[in-house]
């Protein structure tokens, strides 16, 4: 009895399996027009500013909803683009002009753009997508208010296509910050029929339906499997992406999805540890894109509530004592920018982030070690984000060994994603830590807001200047062509470099493999998938 | 109905043990660069300002109505999760534990009607292989030799491959749905992207059905009604697959009962590897994400899992043993 089961099973199996090879080819067609790509992270909303939504489900906003401007995309020649933060381009808006003294952006809107449903996209819509930003609270409101927009009085409809945006006062952030993500043009009226009394602003409905007039619409997500974009044929807001149907596979699995780009069953892959995005370069069979991310570095952070790193001289013996050259080998795979080594201690040229004026010398950081009392060393824990644990567990194990030849012992002490944020950024709590920062707005300035003004989240070291205080709210409302702003951003760095609160080890990159044929991958500062410019021959 | 006090005892704990989870979720979701305002009104929203007991109270009540909440982590009400997830992953490690019972069992009887032998030793080696191998390494090699070298299996990405659309449901396994349907190429896509996954599984699950049924067997095939048979002249075979292996499936019932549950718990990895979006991934995600809901749904299917297995364990007690069968 039992054997007549199992036969009958294996016969099904072996029947099933013959089947599948025999419809395999049917489907091979529809594959010409689509463009498959596979990514280890899960989108949670299709709306950007609902409570919780993550940031791979950013790229819900960026393809399927048009925000008024946008930023230049320029090539990197090796089948890669990237953003341009100097560019901004016309998106919803075709034109735009400072009023009332500077104090107020004029945006015109495209008499032709649509939504979706066919309805024109008017300034009530955008004044009702502007106003449910900066009124629903959490992450929208914070990113509205980088751009010095936090009420809805600043939003102002002044006639069917013109909008116009009043600032407190002439701020350069105002104009990028409507690049973002962030500032969606949600269809309002679509919205307002699915509002309800307790959920005015239609969050429950626009989590799961999006309404917009973006390049892509969707056809299907299934929540923790894929999302499924069809190109919107009407789209004025930009050239019509050539691709018509995009497949974005959740393959939580790095190797499995290395393995599905080399096989050719997918276009791309996205999010590829360095050490797979290296060898399949030296393979030389797909193309690689792996291009550095702006205004973000990992580093190390040195609290100053912690006594020994209240001196100058022991903080820069850390600096000195960093193992970078083999850090940068084990846990970079060596793709990135070297954030030491810089030639002079103070700045020669704005660009940033730049090299900070170190390298690795156990003889000076004994030496300053001695100097600042320390000569027999200390103890400290290194705090690590186990969330990022590919790349601050090799670096701790390797500066573990590193310190200890200067006398600081170590204990390596992983925290898990949930509290890091709680321990590290609020509580500032972490003597020593590995950290990141990315601005998404590209200006030194800006990362200087963040990570060295006293009290701001990411000062996660406690560092408080009272010259890098009044600098930095000097200039962070400055234009750029303003003469003042290169002295003071240099100056900002001089003083970075020589303080060392924080100490840069290399600039990050985003890793990236396509399939032969296949180009268009932009490197936005969001770090979020864009896939409005992605050809395929 | 001796389940219900059990059941209720899952509730408290799960709750009280998710609450004691270091984290605080409002700070998490409401993303990196919050300010306390905006956490503040997260945490409101999230009816975390309450009390323990009144978030409680809150929670049974909604609990009644089989509201089991909103998971923060996927954006999805708990319980469309869990009835998605849950039959991707009923129907894998079904599949998987009928694979190890397939190929464990004949090799448990090999292993006992030859016992000390050559046969045994390989049978031993080849099944502790399996069992001390990862199952994550297990996964990706066969992923690596099946998918990426030979080509013989489709793509890891899960349930379906990428042009196919999920069947209506009925049961929320695929392959069953898609028959009913009456689209049998999907039903073949479903069983296709099955196979790999439970052949992973099953690897794992060979160890402890194999040497449940040899240890049995051997204690079946040394008791007295054996050697009667044997002394009887009864055929051999009919010994060992009627007399024999009858009373050996006692013991082997159990065994299956907690290599099942284990396996539809444990399988994270073969999940991850298999891009298959099943409860387990669900689960360690919203753990790594204090994400209270989800986690206290997660253990509440799963309490319930295991009584219905323990009930329908005992029923299938009382129709393998032949004590209870001859009677009737």
């Amino acid at each position: 009895m039992k054997h007549h089961i199992f036969r009958t099973a294996w016969a099904g199996i072996l029947a099933l399996s013959v089947c599948a090879t025999l419809s395999s080819n049917v489907i091979a067609a529809s594959r010409e027009d689509t463009l498959v790509i596979v990514s280890g992270a899960s989108v949670n909303s299709m709306d950007i500013m609902r409570v919780g939504t993550n940031r791979p489900s950013y790229q819900v906003a960026v393809n399927m909803y048009d925000r008024l401007v946008s930023f230049g995309i320029r090539s990197e020649g090796n089948g890669g683009y990237r953003y341009d933060s100097t560019v901004i381009n016309p998106e919803l808006a075709t034109s735009w002009e400072l009023v009332d003294d500077g104090t107020a952006y004029l945006f015109n809107l495209r008499e032709d753009a649509t939504f979706w449903d066919g309805s024109r996209v008017t300034a009530a819509d955008v004044k009702w997508s502007f106003d449910r930003a900066v009124t629903l609270g959490g992450f929208p409101g914070v990113q509205m208010s980088a751009g010095g927009m936090n009420s809805v009085d600043q939003f102002e409809v002044v006639d069917e296509l013109t909008f116009k945006v009043k600032m407190t006062s002439s701020n350069k952030l105002t104009l990028p910050d409507l690049a973002v993500p962030v500032p969606i043009v949600i269809n309002s009226k679509v919205a307002l029929a699915n509002a309800t009394a307790e959920d005015p602003w239609a969050t429950e409905y626009l989590h799961k339906t999006p309404a917009g007039g973006g390049a892509y619409m969707l056809e299907r997500w299934e929540p923790g499997e894929q999302l499924v974009y069809t190109r919107f044929d009407n789209w004025k807001n930009g050239p019509l992406p050539a691709i018509k149907r995009v497949i974005v596979r959740e393959v939580p699995n790095s190797s499995t999805r290395r393995a599905l780009v080399e096989k050719g069953d997918a276009d791309v892959a996205l999010g590829l540890p360095n050490k797979d995005s290296k060898e399949l370069s030296e393979a030389d069979k797909l193309t690689v894109v792996s291009t550095t991310i702006d205004n973000s570095m990992h580093a190390v952070g040195l609290n100053m509530n912690f006594e020994p790193f209240k001196n100058v001289k022991v903080r820069q013996a850390v600096a000195f004592a960093m193992p970078y050259q083999k850090i940068f080998d084990t846990a970079a795979y060596g793709l990135g920018a070297k954030m030491w080594g810089g030639a002079s201690t103070s700045p020669t040229t704005t660009v940033w982030p730049q090299p900070f004026p170190y390298d690795t010398n156990i003889q000076k950081a004994k030496s300053l070690m001695a100097e600042a009392g320390y000569a027999d060393g200390f103890e400290v824990p290194l705090s690590i984000d186990l969330s990022f644990a590919e790349w601050t567990e090799p670096t701790a194990i390797l500066m573990q060994e590193s310190l200890g030849k200067i006398g600081i012992k170590t204990t390596i002490n992983k925290i898990p994603g949930a509290s890091w944020r709680t321990k590290a950024l609020v509580e500032k709590g972490l003597e020593l830590h590995l950290k990141n920062f990315g601005g998404w707005l590209n200006y030194v300035d800006y990362y200087f807001y963040w990570v060295y003004q006293k009290g701001h989240l990411f000062n996660s070291m406690n560092y408080m200047n009272p010259e890098v205080e009044q600098l930095v709210d000097v200039t962070l409302p400055m234009a750029v062509e303003d003469p003042r702003y290169e002295k003071n951003i240099k100056r900002l760095m001089e003083i970075g470099f020589n303080d060392v609160p924080l100490i840069p080890i290399w600039q990050p990159t985003l890793e990236v493999a396509m399939a032969p044929g296949v180009e268009g991958f932009v490197n936005w500062f969001h770090r979020q998938l864009d896939i409005r410019s992605f050809t395929k021959k | 109905m001796l389940a219900v006090p059990s059941l209720i005892g899952v509730i408290v704990v799960a709750f009280v043990l998710t609450r004691s989870l270091p984290g605080d979720p409002a700070v998490y979701f409401a993303g990196i660069t919050a300010d306390e305002e905006s956490i503040a009104q997260i945490r409101e929203q999230l009816g975390l300002d309450k009390s323990i007991f009144h978030q409680f109270i809150v929670y049974c009540k909604n609990l009644t109505q089989g509201n089991l909440g909103v998971s923060l982590n996927t954006g999805q009400s708990v319980a469309s999760e869990l009835s998605a997830r849950f039959p991707a992953s009923l129907e894998l490690t079904l599949t998987g534990l009928a694979l190890a019972l397939m190929a464990a069992i004949p090799l448990g009887i090999l292993a006992a009607v030859n016992p000390n032998t050559w046969i045994d030793h390989l049978c031993r080696i080849f099944v502790t292989a399996g069992a001390s191998t990862p199952i994550f390494f297990s996964g990706l090699l066969l992923v690596f030799v099946f998918y990426y070298l030979l080509g013989w299996a489709p793509s890891p990405i899960g349930r379906l491959d990428f042009f196919y659309l999920s069947p209506p449901k009925v049961t929320g396994f695929y392959t069953i749905d898609a028959m009913i349907n009456g689209d049998f190429e999907t039903a073949a896509a479903a069983a296709k992207q099955l196979i790999l996954p439970a052949i992973t599984l099953a690897i794992f699950a060979l160890a402890p059905i194999a040497r449940m049924t040899r240890s049995a067997m051997l204690t079946a095939m040394g008791s007295e009604y054996v050697k009667a048979a044997t002394a009887n002249g009864i055929d051999r075979r009919k010994i060992i697959f009627v007399y024999a292996l009858r009373n050996a499936m006692l013991p082997l019932l159990t065994i299956m009962g907690l290599v099942f549950s284990y396996l539809l718990g444990a399988n994270v990895l073969v999940e991850k590897v298999f891009s298959w979006p099943g409860i387990g991934s669900f689960a360690v995600d919203a753990l790594v994400a204090s994400d209270f809901a989800a986690v206290q749904g997660f253990i509440l299917v799963m309490a319930v899992m295991f009584v219905v297995l323990n009930l329908v364990i005992d029923i299938l007690y009382t129709l393998v043993d032949p004590r209870v069968s001859i009677d009737g």
